[in-house]
């Protein structure tokens, strides 16, 4: 049987981040990739966090196929015609080390699998492995159509929608209240044309989230410039999706209908379509991260920090695959590989500032399961402002008087006490 | 701004037809127990997929497997919200959607 001291499942950030840490300190590497090209099964929702990045990839920005630093963000409640916004613009983010880049996958995983390969780990792309190799309760290697590969430690590095961890019995299954669908859009349109709309220069961009206008499904939107052309989705949950009845791509065309996103993708051409699952990403979700002869690193040990503003997959999956190496190269120096030797990951991660924030934001997922975060504030947001904003004929009322008749059949002064309350306990206090 | 100057909304067969596929006309990478669709009341692949490779065609559901844009969303409400009928595996090694953006 072959072997390698380590082999890397996925050639994602995750796979090839650890993949490239390992072949660095001088170990056998191999890092196996479902698709033909790295990348190429992958789809991001979210934003490339820099500094977090930056650590393990100094200066990335001068080399990595990056789309746009985000020097704008867009906090936005979608009412059925209304919208209210926060608009939020930062020179510094405009400027090193960043706070955010957009990106695309088809272009960046190929970047980050080549950092591997030049730091000497084999990458092997377009191969499935089609299960772990388990002997007494250990994983011992892969194995991938007729070919079994043996290693002293597997780094399962395979995505959310990954089956590798579910079929050797390593997790349970999924439940649709914790994972979430996304249906994205790319959309081209002339650099020019994005700068102008979105009020940025050639190198930043903007993004958006936002929240209502998913007709009650729960979940958000997001818009993201690149360089030339923009990424629009939807991310509903999973449960709440087969309960509304509705197709996902019939959310994403109500979702873009909306005036606000009518006028910012107007005039654009869809380039591509595509879906991805993504784990709500919970704190108290958190997987089994070690076992005998195995590690699991990125979005398949479910780390995603999201407290509805930030959405932190990619850079939690490159610290997470880097505390991984570091806890494998410990093991290696012990000599063994077991749970409790390679259990030092655990220890590691939670020392990382992005494992705190995990943390930090734990209250923040209950407001993602409070359905009136989706439906009935971002109209009530709307309707306010607008009996503030609008001279009427008829006498109107201050703020307090605008909001008691906005709320009158829709929800009482006690609800809407107890979400501040508990908007407040996830985002503020 | 004017409903005229919009483009109408591409219908999913048009938005499925800018993707890339690489068909494995061999196998499909879908299995589905017929069986237990049968006995199922709420079949939620038909709603959730975002490609809608399941639909309810002669009292049964056909699979467009070859749309497939490898979520596993289908996998996730058929085992919690189904009976549990499909079996998604990954397609074979190369094979399957292959995004030019993502």
């Amino acid at each position: 049987m072959e072997r390698f001291d380590v082999i890397v499942v996925g050639a994602g950030p995750a796979g090839a981040t650890a993949g490239r840490a390992l072949a660095q300190a001088g170990l056998n590497v191999l890092v196996v990739e479902r698709a033909a090209t790295p990348g190429a099964k992958n789809v991001s929702g979210g934003l490339l966090y820099s500094r977090a990045v930056a650590e393990v990839y100094p200066e990335f920005w001068k080399h990595a196929p990056i789309e746009r630093a985000i020097a704008a963000h867009q906090i936005v409640m979608l009412g059925e015609h209304t919208s209210t916004a926060l608009d939020f613009r930062s020179a510094q983010a405009a400027t090193p080390p960043f706070n955010a880049f957009s990106v695309l996958r088809a272009k960046l995983d190929p970047w980050l699998a080549t950092q591997a390969e030049e730091a000497g780990a084999s990458l092997i792309s377009g191969v499935n492995v089609d299960a772990l190799l388990v002997e007494n309760g250990r994983v011992v290697g892969i194995q991938a159509g007729p070919d079994q590969i043996g290693a002293d430690v597997v780094v399962v590095a395979e995505g959310t929608a990954g089956l590798l961890l579910k079929q050797a019995g390593l997790r349970g299954p999924h439940n649709p209240h914790d994972v979430s669908l996304g249906v994205k859009e790319v959309i081209a349109l002339p650099p020019d044309v994005i700068e102008e709309r979105f009020q940025c220069d050639a190198e930043t961009g903007a993004a958006y989230t936002l929240v209502g206008s998913t007709g009650g499904v729960e979940g958000g939107g997001f818009i993201y410039t690149n360089k030339a052309s923009l990424s629009v989705g939807v991310v509903v949950k999973i449960d709440s999706l087969y309960a509304s009845g509705r197709h996902p791509h019939e959310i994403l065309d109500a979702f873009k209908a909306h005036p606000l996103v009518q006028r910012l993708v107007r005039g654009g051409e869809v380039v591509e379509y595509s879906a991805q699952t993504v784990h709500r990403g919970g704190f108290h979700l958190a997987t089994q991260l070690v076992g005998d002869g195995y590690v699991v690193a990125g979005s398949a040990a479910r780390l995603l920090v999201n407290n509805v503003l930030t959405l932190r997959g990619m850079d939690f999956a490159i610290t997470s695959a880097v505390e991984a190496a570091q806890a494998i190269l410990q093991a290696r120096f012990a000599g063994s590989y077991t749970a409790a030797t390679l259990g030092n990951y655990v220890e590691r991660l939670k020392a990382t500032s992005i494992y705190q924030d995990w943390r930090t934001f734990k209250d923040a997922y209950g407001l993602m399961e409070n359905p009136r975060l989706f439906s009935l504030y971002p109209d009530l947001a709307g309707e306010v402002l607008e009996r503030l904003l609008t001279a009427d004929t008829k006498p109107g009322s201050k703020a307090l008087g605008a909001l008691s008749e906005a709320l009158k059949g829709k929800a009482s002064w006690l609800t809407l006490s107890q979400d501040m309350l508990q908007i407040a306990r996830g985002m503020v206090l | 701004m004017t409903a005229a100057s919009q483009k109408p909304q591409l219908s999913l067969d048009a938005r499925l037809g800018l993707d890339r596929y690489e068909i494995d006309a061999e196998q499909s990478h879908i299995a589905v127990d017929h069986d237990k669709c049968k006995t199922c009341t709420t079949r939620p692949c038909l709603v959730c997929c975002p490609a809608i490779v399941y639909r309810w065609t002669d009292e049964r559901v056909a699979v467009a497997y070859e749309n497939c844009l490898e979520c596993g969303t289908c996998q996730i409400a058929c085992d919690h919200g189904g009976r549990g009928a499909i079996t998604w595996h990954i397609p074979a090694g190369g094979f399957g959607i292959a995004f030019r953006y993502g």
